[in-house]
């Protein structure tokens, strides 16, 4: 039997919590305290109490790239959710296409976000331009030129990316449904509509918290799509909150500053997740 | 009783299946075009393989030198993560102590920080130790990728019985023997899983390696496209063929791999 004392234990334990430390706790700790401080990368700085904190709650451009990030995240966390779940439910039919659907609709997730913003900044300026041009729509030759489209377009980004990821989940979940059940169900004439309401969804229940935290945060911490689609444009309007961050702390080097910003985006990150956690364990509790 | 072949949602689903290849369709169709046909139409077929493109993006991107960083940095730093999470998971499952849940509930915890929360110091400190470089990349991408992993790996050795320690270390095997003769080898469903969500997200990221390695000629592929996209926007002939160029391995990679990967993707999400 191993036991903690053991040299062997700690042997086994060692590299990652080397890693784990240097990595993720000390940088933490340090940015929680940095954030008190007047610190710009090179000089310390002295401990300025919570003047940092005060600041932001007053900084337009945060504030706008936090309502801006919450916009976002709750729309394309509805899209998402409801085209995952459709195509899980196209998929699961009996449809002979079924595998290489599959394939196809998950094939985004594979290729990194960056370059996925390239190919429909690609789409949004040229194709949607030169299509808008063809059939004489203003509106399709200025996407990602104003704030409206820019948002439409990283939200469209999205749910063509991540619907095939939830889509992923809900599978594993709708294939656990009991076979007859359903059959049961169809034999008492219920239709598709009613199989759906009374049957399917109770029992895909939990994969809606599973993939509504997943998409959240997915969404919530966006940087590689919106630095390649808009990269904030025009004028900063669809900046979000991790990459209003990265400009205060890299371009402007207020290092001190950012770090309570991302002290901030810490906090709300972590709230949501234990508020997910404490639905799960509710959920659980229930059934 | 079996259910009938449901037409209309095949059909559905086919169209669907169109539009979600179509960003594929396009980026590859105009990656052939001059710069002329992209002007003057966007959605047909090329008129003729315009490989120029590709040759002068793939001398561009150096593009087989940077495939290779890209390769070797995923490749380290997944296999760092696989045998030391694996073995952090073996100690935590084995010794059931208080130590070890309340080490395997902090593991859970860091999960929960955003990356731009500790990027900032995160840089500064390894900055002042020279360790911006590749040795630091990976080690910081096991700091940030072992977490997951060792919560997959957890769960996975509470469902190998102990007897099976107990058994071979009756026949004298010492522990590094127990775990990597017989542990290990049982656990290779769950490495396939953890080796697959670290490649995609190691493969893909694009901001540590930003911060971390900036000399030029060691830049992975997310980096080096970012700087090659700068200069060519007003070139998408050539931007489009050097994305197209960096999709390749992973198009490959899932040709290969699709049903272990869709597998990993959702293991690693329900559990």
């Amino acid at each position: 039997m191993m036991r903690t004392r053991d040299l062997s234990y700690w042997l086994f334990l060692a590299p990652v919590l080397l890693a784990l430390t240097l990595v993720v706790i000390v940088p933490m700790l340090l940015g929680v305290y940095y954030s008190f401080t007047s610190w710009n990368g090179i000089v310390t700085g002295s401990f300025v109490g919570l003047e940092n904190y005060i600041a932001l709650f007053k900084d337009e451009r945060f504030l706008a790239s936090l309502w801006f990030t919450t916009k976002f995240s709750i729309v394309s966390v509805i899209l998402i959710n409801i085209i995952g779940l459709s195509l899980a439910l196209i998929v699961t039919s009996k449809i002979k296409t079924s595998n290489l659907l599959r394939t196809t609709f998950f094939m985004p997730n594979l290729i990194g976000g960056l370059i996925l913003g390239f190919i429909w900044q690609f789409i949004f300026v040229k194709v949607f331009a030169s299509v808008g041009q063809m059939i004489g729509s203003e509106s399709m030759q200025t996407w990602l030129a104003t704030t409206e489209t820019g948002f439409w377009g990283l939200v469209i980004l999205m749910s063509w990316q991540l619907a095939g990821y939830i889509m992923v989940i809900y599978i594993a979940y709708l294939e656990g449904l009991p076979k007859e059940v359903m059959e049961a169900a169809q034999l008492d004439c219920m239709n598709a509509f009613q199989r759906f309401r009374f049957i399917v969804f109770p029992l895909v229940a939990p994969a809606f918290t599973v993939s509504m935290f997943l998409t959240l945060s997915n969404t919530f911490k966006l940087y590689d799509q919106n630095l390649s689609l808009t990269a904030g444009g025009p004028y900063n309007s669809t900046e979000m909150v991790a990459m209003e961050i990265f400009k205060t702390a890299f371009m402007q080097n207020e290092f001190a500053y950012a770090q309570a910003k991302a002290v901030i985006f810490f906090a709300i990150v972590a709230v949501v997740a234990l508020f997910q956690v404490y639905l799960n364990k509710r959920r659980e509790v229930e059934m | 009783m079996a259910r009938k072949w449901n037409v209309r949602t095949e059909v559905l689903g086919v169209l669907l299946g169109i539009l979600w290849i179509a960003p594929f369709y396009l980026m590859f169709a105009n990656s052939f075009k001059t710069k002329k046909e992209i002007f003057s139409n966007t959605v047909s077929l090329p008129e003729g393989l315009n490989i120029a493109n590709y040759t002068e993006a793939f001398r561009e991107l150096d593009f087989l030198n940077t495939l290779m960083n890209s390769l070797f940095i995923t490749i380290a730093s997944v296999s760092l993560i696989v045998v030391c999470s694996a073995m952090a998971a073996y100690s935590l499952s084995r010794a059931k102590s208080r130590l070890s849940t309340v080490l395997l509930l902090t593991f859970i915890a860091a999960m929960l920080i955003p990356f731009q929360s500790v990027m900032i110091p995160l840089v500064t400190v390894f900055g002042q130790f020279e360790m911006l470089n590749r040795a630091g990349l990976i080690f910081m991408y096991l700091g940030f990728g072992a977490s997951l992993s060792i919560f997959l790996y957890h769960g996975a050795l509470n469902n190998i019985s102990r007897s099976l320690d107990e058994a071979a270390t009756v026949d004298g095997a010492n522990r590094f023997q127990v775990f990597w003769y017989i542990i290990f080898p049982m656990l290779k469903p769950i490495t396939v899983t953890v080796a697959i969500l670290n490649i995609i997200w190691i493969w893909n990221d694009y901001l540590l390696p930003s911060l971390v390695i900036n000399t030029p000629g060691s830049e992975t592929i997310p980096l080096k496209m970012f700087f090659f996209f700068g200069e060519y926007t007003t070139q998408w002939h050539l931007a489009l063929a050097g994305l197209a160029l960096a999709i390749l391995p992973v198009i490959i990679f899932y040709f290969f791999a699709q049903r272990a990967i869709i597998k990993g993707v959702s293991d690693g999400a329900v559990k």
